[in-house]
């Protein structure tokens, strides 16, 4: 018997030290990232058509969690001089990311490495605009971008009497359709909406050129301060906070949880990123696309700000890694896989040239209101309330926001005294992450 | 007692070695960080950092947001330690009066303490999560405004029982080896004078068990302080609106959420004093001062 197991045991060393000779010759470029549900099997798949054009570099990605989170084990990564070759950082990271010069390789530089050269004139520009330094370098590769839409339920719709194929377009509309919904009886809640944050706050203020911040919300110095106590805020959250006193308006929580109480039919309309497609195409439910509301005014609605994330290349790395990440960012931007990318997920195209293929493939007419998002974000040139959010603290600023909203909805305070509150700690927070 | 002397001047030191070397790596190492780290201002990556001396300190002591998340560490921790010791004393004088099948009975309490506590909050979010939760959905149905996601008192009450049924078993166990070490003769003293039950528990059981409930309440206090993250970071986020929020968690968001590192490191060892204070109490009055059977 022991013989058996000495001769099995040698069997599985040397097998293992085949597979450990047979990794090193190619190069294992790990990539983090925050991708759950339809969006993780997007990044397997890419992994694994990239690994199997090539075979000198493996990308292996690796879910980290949240974004947060994700982008924390990043931080955590780097103080231990342990970081990944890729790392995706969501949208309001970038303010993060930024500041650690030294710690990061744009990733115009990047691609330079591999051979290749990144020509901005490609990209959509408002996503470059948002990931480029104020003197225009590129910083990280666009990889998911999205704009928040409107879903809602056909069949709710069609129950409570409303018009199933004529999503209500403002607010007072959606609070209107809501109220009906939920007195007909037709769903148990009329609105839902995730990301209170990004939808309600940062995307509200671009959509209705209101301003979120001053110094441009922050994208020309990085010292500002909160600007969204204004009225028109303080008015649109009020009607959200009466709607959730009589069960029209139900909170999921802070990311997008409340997808589910979409998904499950209890609320009937939903505001969530363009993103979130993937997971409500896979349900199966009969669902329509909208615009994101906005209040009637003078130019609106203006435009919205991308939203997602991108990804970025740490410092320090061999030049063998960077040129296999050059070559991956090259497979990423093709056309055929930009557009096929947008058409699974619901992501914006990042390239005008995959745009324009998924026009043409008359993509955009068999799904109506998929081009939603991008005409949201391309219709106008934008103004200095709409070119994006950046500030250091970003999301802390948005927990902030996040615990003021949880303690209006529950009726602990106004809308007034919460958005308040949530400037007056958030400047103090961004006051204190500068070091002043 | 007496003093021993030990003919070997090298070996004591020898076989202490492991544990000496497992206490400097996994304690002193960390701590002595966490208290440089307490005196520094420092950014995320920790490219510049500047020498602030105890103004983490000061500046943590004047935020009513820790304050706060102190008074909500003490409802919590003695609301944990109140369900979870009365709990398990019930079920441990129950388990002490059947006759059949009483292996089985404490075989089956014992698990739940076998599940991490992280597990142990999905458990529990997967029954009463607004979203998807079975029971939150039976509470609904029957006219009750279940929405831990909002309502901070319905949160608390979640994350209580979470963390308190996760320790049931641990006092459970400590409980029926308390109760067996009651002498039988006390009991049947007591019930020839004419004691019923109730008044036999409360007159020679409750105060015989006192020893244990003494241990227990430092364990438990100890447990709602510092071995609940994982419950709370999975149930309710340390929402909403902070009523949730620990100071165990609050050193967790300040630091690696608002990368705050040294806020968080002197709220750290805030935290570490207040185990030090917990060890030495423990010590000093539950090792010495109370004497068993």
């Amino acid at each position: 018997m022991s013989t058996k197991i000495i001769a099995a045991s040698a069997a599985a060393a040397s097998m293992s030290l085949f597979w450990a000779s047979s990794a090193l010759a190619v190069t294992e470029l790990q990539w983090w990232h925050a991708m759950t549900g339809a969006n993780n099997e997007v990044v397997d798949t890419l992994a694994k058509e990239f690994n199997e054009t090539q075979s000198d570099y493996k990308i292996v990605p690796v879910f980290k969690g949240t974004y947060p989170e994700t982008l924390n084990a990043g931080i955590a990564a780097f103080r231990a001089k342990q970081t990944p070759a890729i790392i995706q950082v969501f949208d309001v990271g970038t303010g993060v990311m930024m500041s650690a010069e030294g710690a990061v390789m744009p990733v115009a530089e990047v691609l330079q490495k591999g051979g290749y050269t990144f020509d901005k004139a490609n990209y959509l520009a408002g996503i470059v605009a948002y990931y480029s330094k104020p003197d225009g370098t590129m910083l990280s590769f666009p990889y998911n971008s999205s704009s928040p839409i409107l879903y809602y339920n056909k069949d709710i719709f069609q129950k409570a009497g409303l018009d199933a194929e004529n999503p209500p377009k403002t607010w007072p509309e959606v609070w209107e359709a809501a109220r009906k919904i939920k007195t007909s009886g037709a769903a148990e809640c009329g609105y839902t909406s995730t990301w209170l944050t990004w939808i309600q706050t940062e995307n509200f203020a671009a959509w209705n050129n209101l301003s979120y911040a001053n110094n441009e919300n922050g994208l020309a110095d990085t010292d500002v301060e909160l600007q969204f106590n204004s009225p028109q805020f303080v008015e649109h959250f009020q009607s959200i906070a009466d709607l959730a006193k009589d069960g029209v308006f139900r909170y999921g929580g802070r990311t997008s949880e409340a997808k589910n109480l979409f998904l499950s039919g209890e609320c009937a309309i939903l505001t969530e990123s363009s993103g979130g497609l993937g997971d409500i195409v896979k349900s199966g439910m009969n669902y329509g696309i909208g615009q994101l509301p906005y209040y009637e005014g003078d130019g609106r609605p203006q435009n919205t700000i991308p939203g997602g994330a991108s990804l970025w290349v740490f410092g320090g790395k061999s030049d063998e890694e960077y040129k296999g990440i050059a070559e991956f960012f090259n497979f990423l931007s093709q056309t055929q896989i930009q557009a096929r990318l947008h058409q699974v997920s619901g992501y914006l195209p990042v390239t005008m040239e995959a745009y324009n293929a998924t026009k043409e493939s008359g993509f955009y007419e068999k799904n109506p209101g998929r081009e939603t998002p991008i005409q949201q974000m391309m219709g106008k040139e934008p103004t200095e309330n709409s070119k994006g959010v950046r500030l250091v603290n970003l999301p802390q600023v948005r927990d902030i926001l996040n615990e003021e909203f949880e303690a209006m909805l529950a009726g602990q305070q106004d809308a007034k005294a919460a958005l308040d509150k949530a400037v007056e700690r958030g400047n103090a927070a961004i006051q204190q992450a500068l070091g002043n | 007692m007496q003093n021993v002397v030990f003919p070997n001047k090298i070996l004591p030191y020898f076989l202490v070695a492991p544990q000496i070397v497992l206490t400097v790596i996994f304690f002193f190492w960390p701590a002595s960080q966490a208290l440089y780290q307490s005196a520094m201002r420092e950014d995320p990556f920790g490219l510049r950092s500047a020498f602030v001396g105890l103004s983490n300190f000061q500046a943590i002591f004047t935020d009513p947001n820790y304050l706060h998340a102190l008074q909500v560490t003490l409802v919590f921790s003695v609301a944990t330690a109140a369900v979870a010791m009365g709990t398990a004393l019930f079920l441990a004088t129950a388990a002490d009066l059947v006759v059949r099948g009483r292996g089985f009975y404490r075989t089956f309490l014992i698990i739940p303490y076998a599940v991490a506590p992280a597990v142990a909050g999905m458990l529990w979010l997967f029954m009463f999560n607004p979203a998807m939760g079975t029971f939150a959905y039976l509470l609904r149905r029957n006219g009750i405004l279940w929405d831990p996601l909002l309502d901070g008192n319905q949160a608390m009450t979640l994350v209580v029982a979470a963390a308190a049924w996760k320790q049931i078993s641990y006092n459970f166990l400590f409980f029926v080896a308390g109760l067996q070490a009651i002498p039988k003769s006390l009991l049947e003293a007591a019930a020839i004078d004419g004691a019923r039950g109730a008044r036999r528990f409360w007159t020679i059981v409750f105060p015989l068990l006192a020893p244990t409930t003494f241990f227990l309440l430092v364990v438990n206090t100890v447990y709602a302080f510092f071995d609940t993250f994982g419950i709370i970071h999975a149930v309710t986020g340390g929402g909403p609106a902070k009523a949730t929020e620990t100071l165990v968690y609050k050193v967790y968001n300040d630091g690696f959420v608002n990368l705050n590192l040294g806020s968080s490191a002197a709220q750290s060892v805030v935290l570490m004093i207040i185990v030090i204070a917990l060890t030495a109490f423990q010590f000093r009055f539950v090792e010495k001062k109370v004497h068993y059977g």
